[in-house]
């Protein structure tokens, strides 16, 4: 019988220097909430667990000229209680503040829901939709990467196998933007997104859209940056109009599957739908921060 | 004691006190079925089968045996091969030779789960490892999942000698269809002929689990002199020794269970999984063996309750009498036979007084786990068919549907399409209290529909067995045989104090090892309220004659002039003596001189029980967009004889509404193309979470059962019994169409709505 090992090292080096050691399936832990679940249940059979949360600048949100920086394994309970990043990125906020519950929320991060690589992760179309970016720590040194090019299939990220993602940033925001997150499940809470949807807006004094971006969740193997519903945003007040070609782009980026959470046909309408009452709220709360 | 018709001369029946068992389980500190350890035991596994239906050509578990740490291994071959045998010990029929190979695969496995060994090792982590060394090499053989597909010709067969039985003449080919019931009375096609308005309809419900809390669980062990005792949690622990006893080829006497806290049946436990497999485990390695599902297993091999296929027409007067109804209700009973299609044939129907009706229904099995009780087995899923149609009548005839059913009610004297003549009951009294409820008349807004249903269970009494002992202090101890699924500690200890007189926090109830008390039937039917506690109260009636005898001795007089009353023995009149009161604790200090210990054990079959009816009133708002339900309001009224506890009572109906709802939107076994079921766990197996639901409105409505001394009749059952329907029409109106197939999740809603246009 093969034996676990756990580390929990205190500096980054120490972090790499282990992943790069390592023998067999190595993983990288912050909040475990998917990874610690998906050994108990048999899905996965790691070697190595590198465990993040005792790395500096690991935990914790700090803001320097309108930028916020996230700490990769800061909890949903924290996020959820910073008013500054509630106040500039409700969409981001709300989107983290779904997963799982409140004792999850306790434990659960950003860079675990990013890395699981979940088309259906709740907090990654937010952040694609915010324009986040990763701040990735590996041998080489540090490096950047948009948040939508983490993820490259269903349970497959970009990341080397001694790479590890430290922090996020999101960009400074101009005045009369804001964003939104809304997922479709059948129930109330304690669920997976059937359809999630992040929609981010920055507004003119008269509300027209001068910039935006739209990313859905869980109706293809990646998440989805729509740009074609974001330039359909641009340039536009929220009229019927641009609702409906909205709609008609989010519905056109979907390449889903049927499966037990949705059908195809239904996760397609789905979209539109978020995308359009998304892009309703993002719009709301953008005319409210003038 | 008789029957007690006025409600204000009882103390202790019919208030709130706090719940005895509610402290342990809020601390954490009530021990359940995965509770129990003992020195040196093993940790017990089963491994499973990963096909639908495949013939076992060899098992070979020397890889497994090798490993360090495991002590025994198991497969049919180490267990008696049981011949068939009808049993009735459970809350439906069973077959021990189906019982047996469902607990471990003989010959064949007939759905993904099915058990195909298992094996005991000193740790978790060897014992898992094992699992995957045990080499079984299979014959795949082609499956069938949907009911209508296995009654094909054709279809894969599961049981070459399966002839469905109550057909006449006996069918010439084998089938999946185990059995035909059926039921006539008066003529339909001539009921038909004269009806005004005809409805009918297909409906499908899907297979859906009792989700308990609590996995299956049990710790075994066997002496060197064959005595066995088993720790587990269970609806019945005298049907866990019987059936166990059964299957091993053990003599009851040698086999003791000792019942755990349990965490929730709904039905599902009133059968074995584990405990055979762990006592037989624990008989080849000779030591305790302790074996615990996981929720994964409990969703592949345990329950479920079956989905149906269902036929419905209701024929009508333009004034709304009905004049027939026609059914054929086709159930899974999953891999063998026993799927509750008798009582939904019965149950659906029975709100209704008819002149003209005939329901057939069909036993199906299919490549499913073998269906186990569900709370009110069958009636639910029927009702969801009849109560759909009556709202379509009610909707096509422009009527209220409470009016349509008050002019077709049941009531004292009505004469079943089953056969039986009601009783006493409280229909017409449930229907008037829904009709009443400020609910039924509340506003409705855009996207908002309301729908209402009604539901009938039988309830049942039987065999139990109680204790009541005077302890030398004068406090009270009740034993009985049920387990306390639903608060029958609480009830037996009042009934007790209501009939000694004394303040319920004087006697303590729990529930007593099958070494320890009379045989008691499983907690199952709505019948321990009533059967247990007509034990109960009459143990306590037997202890209060004692109690009077005693106290004729203390005095030297007459037993015959000594009265009970409020805890105390008086003198029965002026000519019987000037003595002073002599309480209980009393009495009890000085038993040692009058004859020694006070106490009385009873068994009863209990007769009479009172039939349960409900009606459930339900609000619905749904998103035209996104087919998403929302339930914004919902009322239960029922007739409930009489309340013991009447917050555990509310707790029961509040509880049985809430499965209902989560049956009719979101539940269901979802099979994918490998025969395989794609949602074993809770997070895609959807049960309603506490913000999914508004608070349920329990309405009591007490028309009181003469044949118990304190007027009750069961409730725990007749609560899941309306929802389906109730939510379905709710659900049918908002939308302006009437949906046949549960569950309502939204991606079936909004097809329907883009289907319309």
């Amino acid at each position: 019988m093969s034996a676990l090992s756990y580390a929990a090292p205190s500096t980054v080096q120490d972090a790499i220097g282990l992943l790069s050691g390592a023998k067999g399936i190595a993983k990288v832990m912050s909040g475990g909430t998917d990874l610690l679940v998906q050994m108990k249940m048999g899905r996965l059979k790691a070697d190595l667990i590198v465990d993040t949360k005792k790395l500096p600048g690991i935990f914790g949100i700090t803001e320097s000229a309108g930028v916020f920086t996230i700490g990769a394994a800061t909890s949903g309970a924290q996020l959820g209680e910073h008013e500054g990043l509630k106040a500039a990125w409700p969409g981001v906020v709300e989107a983290a503040n779904l997963i799982g519950s409140t004792q999850v929320q306790g434990r659960a991060s950003l860079a675990g829901n990013l890395c699981n690589a979940s088309p259906a992760a709740d907090s990654v179309p937010a952040m694609i939709a915010a324009g986040a970016v990763a701040v990735i720590v590996g041998p080489n040194g540090q490096r950047e990467a948009p948040v939508e090019t983490i993820v490259v299939g269903p349970g497959r990220t970009s990341l080397a196998k001694d790479e590890f993602i430290l922090q996020f940033r999101l960009p400074a925001r101009p005045a009369r933007s804001s964003d939104a997150y809304l997922r479709f499940i059948p129930r109330t809470e304690m669920d997976i997104a059937v359809v999630g949807c992040g929609v981010s807006v920055t507004l003119d004094a008269q509300g027209v859209c001068t910039a935006a971006r739209v990313a859905l969740g869980a109706v293809a193997p990646t998440q989805v940056l729509v740009t074609a519903a974001a330039n359909a945003l641009i340039g536009h007040t929220l009229d019927t109009a641009t609702l409906a070609a909205v709609d008609a782009a989010a519905r056109a980026a979907c390449n889903p599957i049927t499966d037990k959470r949705g059908t195809i046909d239904f996760r397609i309408k789905i979209a539109g739908v978020l995308a359009r009452r998304a892009a309703k709220i993002a719009y709301d709360r953008a005319g409210a921060r003038a | 004691m008789t029957y007690v018709g006025n409600k204000a001369d009882l103390k202790v029946v019919g208030t709130r006190p706090v719940r005895p068992d509610g402290v342990d389980k809020v601390t954490g500190r009530a021990t359940f079925g995965a509770d129990f350890n003992l020195p040196g035991q093993l940790v017990g596994k089963v491994l499973r089968s990963p096909h639908p239906h495949a013939r076992i050509i060899k098992i070979d578990a020397s890889r497994a045996l090798a490993l360090t740490g495991v002590k025994a291994v198991i497969s049919a071959e180490d267990l008696p091969n049981i011949a068939s045998e009808e049993a009735f010990v459970g809350e439906g029929p069973m077959n021990f030779r189906d019982l047996s190979r469902n607990c471990m695969a003989r010959d064949k496995v007939l759905y993904e789960g099915h058990a195909v060994a298992a094996l005991a090792a000193t740790t978790e982590a060897i014992a898992n490892a094992a699992l995957a060394l045990i080499d079984v090499t299979y014959e795949v053989l082609p499956f069938v999942i949907d009911v209508n597909e296995a009654m094909q010709p054709g279809a894969p067969l599961l049981d070459d000698n399966m002839y469905t039985a109550n057909v006449e003449p006996k069918p010439t080919a084998p089938s999946n269809i185990a059995k035909r019931v059926h039921f006539k009375k008066g003529d339909v096609a001539a009921g038909f002929a004269k009806a005004d308005v005809i409805v009918s309809g297909t409906y499908n419900t899907e297979a859906v689990h009792q989700a308990y809390i609590e996995p299956h669980a049990a710790l075994a062990t066997a002496n060197a002199d064959g005595q066995c005792t088993i720790w587990a949690s269970s609806q019945g622990h005298f049907m866990i020794r019987a059936y166990v006893a059964k299957l091993l080829g053990i003599e009851i006497a040698n086999l003791r269970v000792i019942p755990a806290e349990i965490g929730g049946g709904f039905g599902g436990k009133t059968v074995v999984y584990l405990e055979p497999l762990a006592l037989a485990l624990a008989q080849k390695s000779g030591r305790p063996v302790k074996m615990v599902m996981s929720r994964e297993e409990v969703f592949r091999a345990s329950g479920p309750t079956s989905g149906a296929s269902m036929d419905v027409k209701i024929g009508a007067t333009k004034d709304g009498i009905i004049t027939a109804i026609s059914s054929e209700m086709r159930f899974q009973a999953g891999a063998f036979p026993g799927s509750p299609v008798q009582p939904a044939c019965m149950c659906a129907f029975a709100m209704y007084d008819l002149e003209n009706v005939e329901v057939t229904g069909y036993d199906v099995i299919s490549n499913r786990p073998k269906v186990a009780a569900y709370r009110a087995p069958g009636a639910p899923i029927g009702s969801f068919a009849s109560e759909s149609a009556i709202d379509e009548l009610a909707d096509k005839l422009g009527m209220d549907p409470i009016v349509l059913r008050q002019k077709n009610a049941v009531n004292q004297g009505s004469k079943t399409h089953y056969g039986v003549t009601f009783p006493e009951i409280g229909y017409e009294q449930v229907l008037a209290a829904t009709k009443a409820h400020p609910h039924w008349s509340a506003p409705l807004g855009p996207n908002q529909g309301r729908g209402v249903a009604t539901g009938f269970w039988f309830n049942i009494g039987g065999e139990s067995s109680a204790a009541v002992h005077i302890n030398e202090d004068g406090s009270v101890s009740v034993a009985t045989g049920s387990p306390d699924i639903g608060g029958s500690r609480a009830s037996m200890a009042m009934m007790a104090a209501e009939v000694l007189g004394i303040p319920v926090d004087n006697v303590r109830a729990i529930v007593a090892d099958t070494a320890s008390i009379g045989f008691t039937h499983v907690t199952g039917g709505s019948r321990v309220t009533y059967a247990t506690g007509m034990a109960t109260v009459q143990a306590a009636q037997n202890v209060v004659a004692d109690l009077k005898k005693r106290a004729a001795m203390i005095w030297d007089i007459s037993p015959d002039a000594v009265d009970w009353k409020d805890g105390e023995a008086v003198p029965a009149g002026a000519n019987a003596g000037g003595f002073d009161p002599l309480p209980l604790a009393a009495i009890a200090l000085k038993a040692g001189r009058t004859g020694g210990p006070i106490g009385s054990e009873v068994s009863v079959n209990a007769q009479g029980a009172g039939p349960g009816f409900g009606a459930h009133i339900c609000d619905v708002e749904v998103d035209p967009e996104t087919g998403y339900v929302t339930v914004l309001r919902y009322t239960a009224v029922q007739d409930v004889g009489r309340a013991i506890h009447p917050s555990y009572v509310e707790g029961q109906i509040q509880g049985g509404a809430v499965q209902g709802i989560g049956w009719a939107l979101n539940e269901e076994y979802i099979y994918n193309a490998k025969g395989s079921m794609d949602n074993a766990g809770f997070l895609d197996y959807r049960v309603p979470v506490a913000s999914d639901l508004p608070m349920i409105d329990a309405v009591l409505v007490e028309v009181p059962n003469p044949r118990h001394p304190f007027g009750l009749r069961g409730v725990g059952e007749v609560p899941i019994v309306p929802p389906l329907a109730a939510v379905a029409n709710a659900v049918s109106h908002a939308i302006g169409i009437r949906m046949h197939d549960l569950p309502l999740s939204p991606p079936t809603i909004c097809a329907a709505i883009d289907a319309k246009g």
